[in-house]
């Protein structure tokens, strides 16, 4: 008997601003696993993360995705993550007069009452968050300080991950997560990623370099070109990526 | 021209039209065909007001009736409520009112204006005076009808070394105009003049300031942000004057709007007059929609759509409230707001 994938995209299609950028793709992820998908500039690696993620003015044209045994297209954004997906945005929103602390809690609080759960109490939360900083090497000072406004690329991308570390998410979507990050941020924060394995957890992490992959070890590397999947393998797809470039995969023109 | 001696005549041709320049968002000649008869006194009881428990003493002026004056002797501290009524039943009513703080005297000046009745038209002229070092907070809550025509004219004039703050929250009427006018001497005194408007349904609001700095070394702080939805109309017009010789001064005005349905509407006018040559000037003004990026970024998270906008919003309004000194008014200005935006779940 085979595993049902967590996830299973199928035969998907999305157009932004009716130019088709996603043409059939196709992607399973089974629970506990880690799956990279790498590709060139341009070849629709964020189109993926947002339509995953509902995002307004990114229109599925065909095709299916279905999480855990549920049409995850039918529902909205903020119903999506409260079924546990959740996105590592590569560029982080400010949410300027909202403090970091104020945001994350209000998030938190919101996914546990769609779900029907008990809302976590304040000192729980602050308890929470204050050892999750602290493994990310987040100040907590800077929590109270409104989210994301003023603070670098480095520090915007830890608040992506110390989200992640706090929503615990089952479907964690992470988008050129290690772009802006320096060696040591980029360690700090696969740290944080590697510690949110777990078997009932999905991965999909994004990225244009194999760096981030020396850190994150992925189960499967897919290639994404020209709006689909074209290559599939194992972790040393990435590495024969990193030493022979995208060029192979290049779509020749019609 | 003014609606003060429009109603004093009974003469609509008296009213500001859009062909004044300063009232062209704000015609009332156009609006206002036949004054209501002149409000009679009120022997209604006076529920609590806005600011209830916070002052050390109410003053009421209901349908223009009431005392003239509060005065504030040198070195005084005094809490104050001032209301402006316009009671169940109200017509066309004015009144004029004068606070005076001598040399060093402090005051926290609490003013409403309370608009009970339906289609009443009320005028209120306020004369403001610190001494010497004087301090003096000033919120303004209006809180008017649908209905209700309401303008208010403040004029303000500052000692040497004299701190004044003011913060003027709306909802807006069905025409409002709240107006104040600063005659800043330089010489070490500082003003801050805020403004907070949330408006929905057909309801106007206009925020007018002008500050004339006359002397040298003078600070002025503007802050104004605002809210429309609906046919709703906001107006703001910032002016300020700085006066040759009134070198060394700091004047910086903001205003910030946002516009969230297609038939809403804001007009601003900022402007700076500068006569001297050594001074800091600075203004920004946007007029714009909702963040649609930081609303998805939030709803990504898991914060429902509603509830992802309304925390924005407040978000956005309230470094406004921030900047209001006194703890206790800063409370029932934040409870304001938080009244405002949950009377509507789409703000």
């Amino acid at each position: 008997m085979t595993m049902k994938p967590m996830l299973s995209i199928q035969n998907l299609s999305v157009s932004v601003d009716g130019k088709s950028i996603l043409e059939g793709l196709d992607l399973e992820i089974p629970a506990g696993e880690v799956h990279a998908v790498m590709g060139p500039n341009g070849a629709g690696k964020s189109t993926l993360s947002y339509a995953l993620a509902g995002r307004p003015g990114y229109e599925v044209t065909a095709g299916t995705v279905t999480w855990d045994g549920e049409d995850l297209l039918a529902l909205a954004p903020d119903l999506r993550a409260a079924r546990g997906v959740f996105l590592s945005f590569q560029y982080p929103t400010e949410i300027p007069g909202v403090p970091a602390l104020t945001f994350i809690r209000t998030a938190l609080n919101a996914q546990h009452r769609t779900r029907g759960e008990a809302e976590v109490s304040a000192p729980d939360f602050l308890r929470l968050i204050r050892t999750k900083a602290a493994a990310l090497k987040i100040d907590f000072e800077m929590l109270k300080r409104a989210l994301n406004v003023g603070f670098s690329g480095g520090e915007k991308k830890r608040m992506e991950i110390l989200q992640l570390a706090m929503l615990s998410p089952r479907l964690a979507i992470l988008d050129e997560t290690d772009s802006g990050l320096d060696i040591d941020a980029l360690r700090i924060v696969a740290e944080g990623v590697n510690a949110m394995r777990s078997p009932d957890r999905a991965m999909l992490v994004i990225t244009h370099y194999q760096r981030l992959l020396d850190h994150i070890r992925p189960d499967r590397v897919h290639v994404l070109a020209g709006g689909r999947i074209v290559a599939s393998g194992g972790p040393e797809l990435a590495h024969a990526l990193e030493a022979e470039g995208y060029d192979k995969y290049a779509r020749v023109p019609a | 021209m003014s609606l003060a001696r429009a109603i004093a005549t009974g003469d609509v041709a008296q009213l500001p039209s859009r062909r004044d320049e300063a009232w062209r968002w704000s015609d009332l000649r156009g609006l206002i065909r036949v004054l209501p008869p002149a409000s009679g006194a009120s022997d209604a009881e006076l529920p609590p007001g806005p600011f209830d428990g916070l002052a050390d003493f109410e003053i009421a002026i209901v349908n223009g009736r009431g005392p003239p004056a509060v005065d504030l002797a040198e070195g005084e501290t005094r809490r104050v409520a001032l209301r402006f009524v316009a009671a169940p039943g109200a017509g066309a009513h004015s009144a004029c009112f004068a606070v005076n703080l001598g040399d060093g005297a402090r005051c926290l000046l609490l003013e409403s204006y309370e608009g009970r009745g339906d289609g009443y038209v009320a005028s209120a002229d306020i004369d403001i005076r610190l001494g010497r070092g004087a301090t003096l907070e000033r919120i303004v809550m209006a809180d008017d009808t649908g209905e209700g025509v309401s303008v208010s004219k403040t004029a303000v004039s500052l000692g040497a070394e004299a701190v004044f703050g003011q913060t003027v929250l709306t909802a807006g009427a069905r025409r409002q105009r709240i107006e104040t006018q600063l005659d800043h001497p330089g010489a070490g005194a500082v003003a801050r003049l805020d403004g907070l408007y949330l408006l929905g349904d057909k309801r106007h609001a206009d925020i007018t300031t002008v500050v004339s700095h006359c002397g040298a070394g003078g600070a002025t702080d503007q802050l104004t942000k605002g809210v429309v939805r609906d046919q709703a109309r906001g107006v703001f017009q910032g002016r300020i004057v700085v006066a040759k010789g009134a070198d060394q001064t700091d004047a910086r005005m903001g205003h910030h709007a946002l516009v969230l349905s297609d038939r809403a509407e804001v007009d601003a006018k900022p402007e700076l007059e500068i006569y001297a040559d050594d001074v800091l000037c600075a203004h920004g003004n946007t007029v714009g929609a909702l963040d649609e990026e930081a609303l998805f970024y939030a709803r990504q998270r898991g914060i429902p759509e509603a509830q992802a906008r309304a925390m924005l919003m407040q978000a956005f309004l309230a470094q406004v409230i921030d900047r209001i000194e006194d703890a206790g008014a800063r409370g029932a200005a934040a409870d304001w707001l938080m009244r405002q935006l949950e009377a509507r779940d789409e703000f």
